[in-house]
């Protein structure tokens, strides 16, 4: 069953189309994770699902409500946890929780949700005080305390130290076993290969590709060969020509060859001919799908007037 | 989802959003200082200054106290809501804190009108604190069969003046450009409305110009209540109509611009929280 269901959703800003006709299913206890550059559409077309921005076109739906009348049962059910609101520098931080958490049907208890975000020792403290990273727990803790049955998060952990990820993604799991549903924007890759039931990738407004973490890995019809070369440089140089013709992409490392393909069997055989005819050894072989970031960067840069796709890519 | 229980009622949000409010209000030194302190302070200067001398204004000759505490009073009451709301909600806006409760079930009505009630309860105790004081310090004369009219007088000035606070809340650019806003508007209001000067006599214009604005017939009235031979026990009709009519234009121009949004309808500029003056 659907909890979010967007048909050709359209945001312009004034002459600017920031989201060119996404369609989007998601289903009841899913955890889902728009992947694209800065300026891609993803907050945009997520602030659409939360009712903080007005659309162009298309039909929206969340659960069972048009996000665009602000209803307030729909209110009550959704978190949002967005990158740019702020909180009340005068409030404790369990002042904060606690005020905002009783204006909800089903308020969670605030010693509950503090303990949830990792910030129980931080409850005394004025919401001004708190480090970048302590405010983005606050943001969660907000997102959750009206114990929501679908949580937004715009770039949940952005300037987060790992342990503080770990810990955020550990909530997220947890959440998710509750049986809430997830919709999350990032550009950490990591976090969406971790996290996400299913992937969408934008770039310049549309969704380039959906799927799980693994069929886009499989999708992208590439494989990753990598070996050492047990001999000189001389040799290195050698095998890259041989293994040229074959490849998208060749990388020396050294002694290392990676081969990005899409002829595997022809690659390998080429490979181990090369090496039997010189009776130079390749040790310590690997077959691999390419990475998920290989794969949003391969989407991204495929997409035509994209920027540099590197460009919104941080951490990777 | 039934199972998700009842809603809290109208007069519990209410009530959360007023206490909110004045916790705020509370925790902010310099919006504290000039509606609670900078009256007060005026108060104790302008009677050491004037003592038991009269002043002559367009009501007669009176004692400076009683004049003084009616007007200053009211000027606590006018920044306490037209002041103080058009620096603080400018300044909530851009820190993403509206848009954070207008994710919220928050009725956006309980929100707007918490904040009124709540400038409300701050004026009101701003207002009784500089009468005890001129009670207690330079025996202010209260006469109580006028104190209806007073607090009838000051509830509608209050609640017209905050109306217009949002106003102007809602039409500055920036959190920067609401402080200018404010007290350039105020201020220059408050030298022609009998606040800090005795108008004896003004020049026609002058005195028009006062009579335009909401300011002067607001103190006027309040002031009024706290004559010491005749005190005005029922309202001012006229004065309270043109109050009346600036809070309703008010009211209007607050409620077809409010923005919750810090940068409406555009590509939003990513927003860290940043180190905001906290006014």
């Amino acid at each position: 069953m659907s909890v979010i269901s967007v048909e050709g959703l359209i945001v312009d800003y004034g002459p600017v189309r920031a989201v060119d006709g996404v369609d989007l299913e998601i289903g009841r206890g899913e955890v889902y994770a728009l992947l694209g550059e800065n300026g891609a559409g993803k907050t945009s077309t997520v602030e659409v699902l939360e009712g903080l921005r007005t659309r162009s076109g298309g039909r929206v739906e969340v659960l069972g409500h048009d996000p665009a009348s602000g209803s307030r049962d729909l209110r009550d059910r959704v978190g949002i946890v967005l990158q740019t609101s702020g909180v009340e520098r005068q409030l404790s931080v369990h002042e904060a929780v606690a005020r905002y958490g009783a204006t909800y049907r089903r308020p969670r208890a605030v010693a509950e949700v503090l303990e949830l975000v990792g910030l129980d020792d931080r409850a005394d403290v004025r919401c001004g005080a708190l480090s970048g990273g302590q405010q983005r727990r606050l943001d969660l803790a907000l997102g959750i305390v009206g114990s929501p049955e679908v949580l937004f998060l715009d770039e949940p952990t952005t300037g987060f130290d790992p342990s503080a990820r770990r810990k955020a993604w550990n909530l997220v799991e947890a959440l998710r076993s509750d049986g809430m549903t997830v919709v999350l924007t990032t550009h950490y890759l990591d976090e969406a290969e971790h996290l996400a039931d299913r992937v969408g990738v934008m770039s310049a407004g549309r969704l380039v590709v959906e799927g799980t973490p693994s069929e886009l890995q499989r999708r992208s019809g590439r494989t990753l060969v990598s070996a050492r070369v047990a001999g000189t440089a001389t040799d290195v140089e050698a095998i890259r020509d041989v293994i040229r013709p074959l490849a998208e992409r060749v990388t020396v490392d050294g002694d290392r060859i990676e081969v990005l393909t899409s002829e595997v069997t022809a690659a390998l055989q080429a490979l181990s001919g090369w090496s039997i005819g010189r009776g130079v050894d390749l040790v310590s072989w690997s077959v691999a799908q390419p990475s998920l970031e290989q794969v949003f960067l391969d989407l991204t840069a495929a997409t035509p007037a994209g920027p540099d796709p590197t460009a919104g890519v941080d951490d990777v | 989802m039934s199972e998700r229980g009842a809603w809290p009622s109208a007069a519990t949000l209410l009530a959360a959003q007023v206490r909110h409010q004045i916790t705020l209000f509370l925790r902010v030194p310099i919006g504290l200082f000039f509606t609670i302190a900078l009256p007060l302070i005026m108060l104790v200067v302008f009677n050491a200054v004037f003592g038991d001398s009269t002043v002559a204004s367009e009501a007669g000759e009176w004692p400076s106290r009683q004049f003084y505490t009616g007007a200053l009073a009211a000027f606590t009451a006018v920044s306490a809501t037209y002041t103080n709301l058009a620096n603080t909600v400018p300044v909530r806006r851009e820190e993403g804190v509206l848009k954070r409760w207008r994710s919220t079930p928050l009725p956006v009505p309980v929100l707007i009108l918490g904040q009124m009630l709540g400038a409300l309860v701050v004026a009101v105790l701003g207002a009784l604190l500089l009468i005890i004081v001129g009670v207690l310090a330079y025996g202010l004369q209260v006469d109580i069969a006028a104190m209806p009219n007073a607090l009838l007088t000051f509830v509608i000035g209050v609640l017209s003046f905050a109306a217009l606070g949002l106003a102007v809340a809602s039409m500055v650019s920036s959190a920067d450009a609401a402080p200018a806003v404010a007290n350039a508007t105020i201020l220059p209001l408050a030298f022609i409305s009998n606040i800090f000067i005795p108008l004896d006599d003004p020049p026609r214009w002058l005195d028009l110009l006062g009579d335009v604005f909401p300011l002067k017939p607001f103190a006027e009235s309040f002031q009024s209540c706290f004559h010491p031979i005749d005190p005005a026990t029922t309202p001012d009709l006229g004065a309270l109509a043109v109050v009346v009519v600036w809070g309703v234009v008010g009211a209007v121009a607050a409620l077809r611009t409010f923005r919750f949004d810090p940068t409406p309808g555009s590509a939003a500029p990513r927003r860290r929280r940043g180190r905001h003056r906290s006014t």
